[in-house]
């Protein structure tokens, strides 16, 4: 055997654990959730075969459609707001925070990541109340007179998802700015360009991978979260886990759930396709 | 040294049986969950039991469905679903003579759910009342007694509804005066339009402890759908919190639990049953920390105290028992279509 097929058959033997992984635990379970999600209930029996029925009606029903929708746009929301929020933070953390003290700051960003997720949703729940810390202080200042209604809302869902993904996106877009030479910067000056010529067209092209892979990990999770809509949107509308999770957990129709879950899966992968060009998950 | 190991080796053999510990599967609602409810009877039987919540028959029966014959042992389930459980084949038959349905209230031994051709398949277990729960101090308690004030514009933005659709739908055909055992093809069309506007009013449709969370926050100011059960955890911090059975009436839920078809272990299923039923157990279960509720024997008032029977209402059960009605108990077709007025509600 040559030296050349025997760094090959290495190389197939150090891949294979990880395809063999991929296979049984992502490509077998998804080829299954597929097929289930062409069959149809029967009373409580599902009954197997080619029937596009779900999906004829996650598009033709309006219910399920909106659920679709209401996911897309929270999702897009939250995605926007986060890294608005991240890229100055990061940018802080990254560029003014002495670099001593720079690790410290992470810690101190990525610090709620240590409570558990519900009951940071229901400490949230808690503040955005109509009693709580939030409205308190708003008519405490004689800012409003009448609490706001801020809990059980579409707003609320996002603030609990932006707190969560903008110490995501801080961490990403930190690992980009910092590896970023200032001779760039200083190179652009000294060509002529201001300073917010410099962040335009320099700093932030250059930002733009981590950005991205931050967005589209922001992106995946939240679409696909069902804890956060659940407690802090109050029911006020669904979102396409929520649905899921009623189709699943209360009416038994998996292949429903299955067709919904392939539609997730779906616009994830449009996602996936829309930002690939900047994508680096090395940097996750 | 190989025979010192060998005689380790021999010493644990035999000890292990000693500590070994069988487990019980049941599958159950969260208030089975207290540790004061399960762990007296894992210290009595040496038994670990493996809890799992679920919610709704449909999906407690689909996860039997995909499970194989003795993967659990014991099943909680609505009184009014017993039926379809045992045509499903999932639950087995239970001994009646060994329950001691005779102490229970008359009107929660239920034979007419818990027994399928004269054969016994399950017990009541505990039982209470959706109706409605309220702040005292926020809204007049005498709007509560009538359901159409819920939707006469005077608390709009004030009330929450438990998310679930049976009870609520239920309640919202005794507003349009129809018995929830009417409930069917033909009359659920009747109910969407009140129950859109009954969302309208609403600020929030929410699970349990969401919903205990807002009444208790005074995020919203009336449940739909509460009852002693959302109010009872509360009842000690929140004293304003109150419920009552409406004029139209309210609905009753109870709830059950037999021996699942198939169990390796019918015997220890039993016990639990058993335990489940007895004036502890009850007493324990109607106090969960998860909800509150009526204990199905009356004997368990001997170990309740007098604050707890005050909370669940114990010396009016016999007036509340008679103006309130069992949940609908739709056909499949049926129950699907009042699923998907719910979502289609849901998500208005």
């Amino acid at each position: 055997m040559s030296l050349a097929s025997q760094e090959r058959t290495l190389a197939r033997g150090l891949v294979a654990p990880a395809v063999l992984w991929t296979l049984a635990f992502f490509v077998v379970p998804f080829l299954a959730m597929l097929a289930l999600s062409f069959a149809h209930m029967e009373g409580r029996k599902i009954v197997q075969g080619f029937d596009p029925g779900n999906y004829l009606r996650a598009f033709g029903d309006w219910s399920q459609l909106k659920a679709l929708i209401n996911s897309v746009e929270i999702t897009l929301t939250v995605t926007v707001i986060s890294v608005l929020l991240a890229w100055p933070l990061a940018a802080i953390i990254a560029w003014r925070v002495p670099q001593r003290f720079q690790r410290l700051a992470l810690l101190l960003a990525v610090l709620p990541f240590w409570t558990s997720y519900v009951v940071r949703s229901y400490s949230w729940l808690l503040v955005l109340g109509k009693n709580g810390v939030i409205n308190q202080a708003l008519m405490g200042l004689g800012i409003v007179a009448e609490p706001l209604a801020l809990a059980s809302t579409r707003t609320a869902t996002v603030i609990g998802f932006v707190h969560f993904f903008v110490m995501l996106l801080t961490l990403t877009i930190y690992a980009n700015l910092v590896q970023l030479s200032p001779n760039y910067a200083r190179a652009a000056q000294d060509l002529g360009a201001g300073r917010w010529a410099t962040f335009a067209h320099v700093i932030l092209p250059l930002t733009l991978p981590g950005v991205i892979t931050g967005a589209f990990v922001t992106f995946v999770l939240c679409i696909g979260d069902y804890i956060t809509p659940q407690i802090l949107g109050g029911n006020t509308e669904l979102t396409l886990p929520q649905l899921i999770m009623l189709q699943m957990g209360r009416s038994g129709n998996f292949p429903m759930a299955s067709a919904l879950s392939v539609i997730l899966m779906a616009v994830v992968s449009l996602a996936y396709a829309g930002c690939s060009r900047w994508l680096r998950l090395d940097r996750v | 040294m190989t025979q010192r190991a060998l005689t380790a080796l021999a010493l644990l053999t035999l000890a292990t049986p000693a500590f070994a510990q069988d487990t019980l599967n049941a599958l159950v609602w969260c208030d089975h969950t207290d540790p004061a409810l399960i762990a007296p009877f894992e210290e009595k039987y040496n038994v670990k039991v493996n809890l799992k919540e679920f919610e709704g028959t449909a999906a407690g029966l689909a996860i039997l469905d995909q499970s194989q014959p003795g993967d659990w042992d014991v099943m909680v389930i609505d009184s009014v679903d017993v039926h379809r459980a045992v045509e499903a084949g999932k639950l087995a038959e239970l001994p009646a003579d060994k329950l001691p349905t005779a102490d229970f209230f008359p009107e929660l031994v239920m034979a007419d759910n818990n027994t399928v051709d004269g054969k016994t398949y399950a017990v009541t277990e505990k039982f209470g009342y959706n109706t409605t729960s309220y702040d005292k101090t926020k809204v007049d308690p005498a709007d509560m007694e009538d359901m159409a004030a819920l939707t006469s514009g005077k608390y709009d933005g004030k009330i929450g509804i438990y998310d679930y659709y049976l009870p609520v739908l239920g309640l919202v055909a005794l507003g349009q005066g129809i018995n929830t055992a009417d409930v069917n093809a033909d009359t659920l069309p009747k109910l969407q339009e009140p129950l859109m506007a009954l969302r309208k009013a609403s600020k929030q449709v929410s699970d349990v402890v969401s919903s205990q969370t807002a009444l208790a926050t005074g995020d919203v100011d009336i449940i739909v759908g509460g009852g002693e059960w959302l109010t009872a955890v509360l009842a000690k911090d929140n004293p304003n919190l109150d419920w009552t059975i409406p004029k139209q009436g309210g609905l009753r839920w109870s709830q059950s639990i037999g021996v699942v078809a198939g169990t390796a272990k019918p015997d220890l299923a039993l016990e639990f049953v058993q335990y489940i039923v007895s004036p502890e157990g009850q007493a324990a279960l109607a106090q969960s920390s998860c909800y509150w509720g009526m204990p199905a024997n009356q004997k368990a008032g001997d170990l309740l105290s007098a604050e707890a029977k005050a909370v669940l209402r114990w010396d009016q059960q016999p007036d509340y028992l008679k103006r309130s009605q069992l949940y609908p108990i739709p056909d499949a077709a049926t129950d699907t279509a009042m699923q998907d007025m719910w979502t289609a509600m849901l998500n208005q």
